[in-house]
């Protein structure tokens, strides 16, 4: 921290620290750790006195890692280091160095930034372009215990006639020097120590050499009545560099909100901006709404034409005006007949909280196109039927009568990577049979077709494994069962792990559960599919009703405040605040709602029902189930041929050589 | 001219959705609209999925045209004129539909 800090700035650090009963010990020069009488150490420090302790942490730094260098001859700095000149070669020909195994003109780099920067020259050098490293902005924003902390440039005003302006308020614990030129007119460096939300703005002003306003000090004083000192995001030339962990320009972001992405999300997948450390994620967000603003663009969040609100305004108005049907809704908040966007949002709305049975007839018109007949329509036509298989665990028998209903009817079987079986090639009329033939066989509805809770996935854990540390199969099992049939903003998949080998693969779910010795650690937001997302370590060591308890509240909360149609992965990388803020609504209830969420939960908990059993048993539902209103004849033009010794969809020239046989 | 063909009684459309009725060979999808007291007919064909499953669409309205999207891809067909929303070049046959005595009658109007 010395590096970063100055005196002041150093004072104020140490007493806030202290101020959480830690105390510090600065200029301490440790001679000898020996046993202590009261603890288990005794560090004897050079001025005679000494410090008696149970645990020593030691914080080393940075030492590069040169061996390969030394065993082979390539000079190395005298404090250790890889030597490397401006294009990052090493005094071996064509052998190039970067990152902290390197140093650079008598210096190394712990931090990420300059990592990519030499990276990004090697791969210029090698494609025969110029560029050269020419050191690195070693600033930094961080939190030490809590405490707000930055550091840019020069903060110790080596620069000769620099100036220094501080500003200390001991009320309020904050520090703040700046460091400009002799002019005036460039800012050095500076130290934020308590309040650190002027670290964006300072650092575009060093980072891009803007002129500073009149009074430089006026960027460190506390902003009275609505005088307005940040720099706004308006004023930054095109080449600020916005994130400094990918090189990423506020050119770059603007091109991109112009080409289209208008969501934190959406800009962060696009330029990789604010995916590194995060620390630019705050001036992200404020160019990202400027260019939003000045382009004319009004963020439309309307959900579609015929609903002005965003799908949490809707969410809300269903709740708060108990609201049943989509009708309803339509008359009081809406305008002409809705479309597929607004019926398929409202009915997953109005499903998650009411839970009601979605072929009601106030219910059906809204239901998206799988789940109107209760199976997920294939590009022929034809559905595919999935029964579930709580936790991948199925009977021989379960399998047998799979196996025979599969055969009667002719359909294509496969093995999900949700751990069941789904079975392709039935007719709309053939669905309400075979549901009949399964449910027989003691299955019920996989909701495969639905926005909502699809699989468990588990590992055979410790009933089985020799490594298993806890019952991953019976977890998986009880959490399917507790949660199937739970509608959603989009679909859901968990996974239980019963060791840190995690062959369920569960840091890629939604929801993702591993056991350790000390209990379940609870993963959340993942996603496998079209952009992978490992899942955030949420909680760990949790007895199973307190990850239940979570899972309720993170659930119904997704649920909640999704947009339709979004992933949890996209919902977190898009929420204010991400894994901290959601940790303080589900672990420390901040917005008072937990019990609430968890009393929802139960609700649909309670009112589950399998939609195939009730559909089968209500003869008026089933008319639907065939193809032609006012005739028993089925679809002529589906048609299938025999590949791999099943069924699949004839294609178009097959499908005419069909035609010709059948008229011939 | 118009030769109407008798297909079911009302009760056997379905509110705000979709039902296909065999006409003469031709697959025909029939939506209703209760709340406008409207009935529409167009061929059960999509002509982007190449299979017969329009009648299972989402139904509503564009800027206050009767449309459905399909099930499969869901490009939107005005229920008025048929053409697609989305691509000017598409459109799918329309066809007359009727209400009388709470009996549903479609005419191909050929």
């Amino acid at each position: 921290m010395s590096a970063q800090l100055d005196a002041g700035g150093a004072q104020m650090l140490a007493a806030k620290i202290e101020a959480l009963d830690i105390s510090v010990l600065p200029s301490k020069n440790t001679q000898k750790i020996v046993d202590g009488t009261e603890c288990k150490h005794k560090m004897l420090f050079a001025d005679g006195t000494d410090l008696e302790t149970d645990i020593i942490l030691f914080s080393a730094g940075i030492r590069p890692r040169d061996e390969i260098a030394r065993t082979s001859g390539i000079e190395v700095g005298s404090r250790g280091g890889i030597v490397i000149d401006n294009q990052c070669k090493t005094s071996a020909p064509d052998i190039y160095a970067i990152g902290e195994c390197a140093v650079w003109n008598g210096e190394t780099f712990g931090l990420v930034a300059p990592g990519y920067n030499m990276g990004r020259t090697v791969v210029a050098d090698l494609a025969g372009r110029e560029a050269s490293f020419e050191g690195a902005d070693m600033s930094t924003k961080l939190k030490l215990n809590g405490v707000d902390v930055a550091s840019i440039g020069d903060a110790h005003a080596k620069t000769e006639n620099a100036i220094v302006y501080q500003y200390q308020n001991g009320a309020d614990e904050i520090y703040k020097s700046l460091v400009v030129s002799a002019d005036k007119k460039k800012l050095l460096g500076a130290v934020l120590v308590g309040d650190a939300s002027g670290y964006g703005t300072l650092s575009q002003y060093y980072l891009n050499s803007i002129d500073l306003p009149e009074n430089p000090d006026s960027l460190i004083l506390p902003a009275r009545s609505d005088e307005s000192v940040g720099l706004g995001p308006d004023a930054l030339p095109e080449s600020a560099q916005i994130c400094s962990c990918f090189d990423v320009t506020k050119g770059q972001i603007c091109s991109a909100v112009e080409s289209g992405c208008h969501t934190m999300g959406a800009l962060k997948d696009n330029t990789k901006a604010a995916t590194g450390c995060g620390g630019c994620a705050a001036l992200l967000k404020s160019v990202l709404d400027c260019e939003l603003e000045k382009s004319g663009f009004e963020v439309n969040t309307d959900i579609c034409e015929h609903f002005a609100y965003t799908r949490q305004d809707l969410y809300n108005l269903i709740m708060v005006n108990k609201i049943k049907s989509f009708n309803e809704l339509l008359e009081k908040y809406g305008k002409g007949r809705g479309c597929e966007v607004c019926r398929q949002a409202i009915g997953s709305i109005l499903a998650s909280y009411w839970n009601d049975y979605i072929l009601e007839a106030e219910h059906l018109s809204q239901q998206d196109t799988n789940d109107t007949f209760l199976a997920n329509m294939q590009k022929d036509g034809t559905y595919s039927v999935v029964p579930r298989m709580t936790g991948g665990e199925v009977t021989p028998d379960g399998l047998i009568a799979i196996g025979q209903i599969a055969k009667k009817y002719k359909l294509y079987t496969k093995v999900t990577g949700g751990q069941r079986v789904d079975l392709f090639g039935a007719r709309v009329d053939q669905l309400p049979p075979i549901w009949k033939e399964l449910i027989d066989a003691g299955f019920e509805s996989g909701h495969a077709y639905g926005k909502s809770l699809r699989t468990v996935k588990s590992c055979v854990g410790s009933t089985w494994c020799r490594f298993g540390v806890d019952d991953s199969v019976g977890l998986a099992v009880e959490l399917e069962n507790r949660y199937k049939g739970l509608r959603s903003p989009h679909k859901i998949k968990f996974a239980v792990s019963g060791c840190t080998r995690e062959c369920a693969e569960a840091q890629s779910k939604d929801i993702g559960i591993i056991a350790t010795e000390g209990g379940w650690n609870l993963y959340v937001c993942g996603n496998g599919g079209m952009k992978p997302r490992h899942g955030d370590l949420f909680a760990t060591d949790l007895d199973k009703e307190t990850l239940i308890k979570y899972i309720d509240r993170v659930l119904t909360f997704y649920s909640r405040t999704a947009d339709r149609l979004q992933r949890t992965s996209v919902w977190m990388e898009n929420m204010e605040g991400g894994l901290d803020y959601l940790k303080s609504v589900v672990i420390d209830d901040k917005l008072g709602v937990c019990d609430d969420l968890e009393e929802q939960m139960q609700h649909v908990v309670d009112t589950y029902q399998c939609e195939w059993k009730t559909t089968i048993e209500d003869e008026s539902k089933l008319k639907r189930f065939r193809h032609f209103i006012n005739s028993d004849k089925t679809d002529e033009n589906i048609l299938f041929v025999e590949e791999r010794g099943q069924i699949r969809p004839a294609n178009e020239e097959e499908r005419q050589h069909m035609a010709v046989t059948e008229e011939a | 001219m118009s030769n109407w063909i008798d297909i079911c009684p009302l009760d056997d459309l379905q509110p705000d959705s979709g039902v296909c009725a065999l006409v003469e060979n031709k697959q025909v999808a029939i939506f209703y609209m209760p709340k406008d007291n409207a009935v529409f007919a167009v061929n059960n064909y999509d002509p982007f999925g190449k299979v017969h499953v329009l009648s299972r669409g989402l139904l509503g309205d564009i800027k206050g045209e009767p449309m459905i999207a399909s099930p499969l891809y869901k490009q939107h067909f005005s229920l008025l004129t048929g053409q697609c929303f989305e691509d000017e070049s598409i459109s799918i046959p329309v066809y007359a539909v009727r209400i009388e005595n709470n009996r549903v009658a479609v005419s191909l109007g050929e």
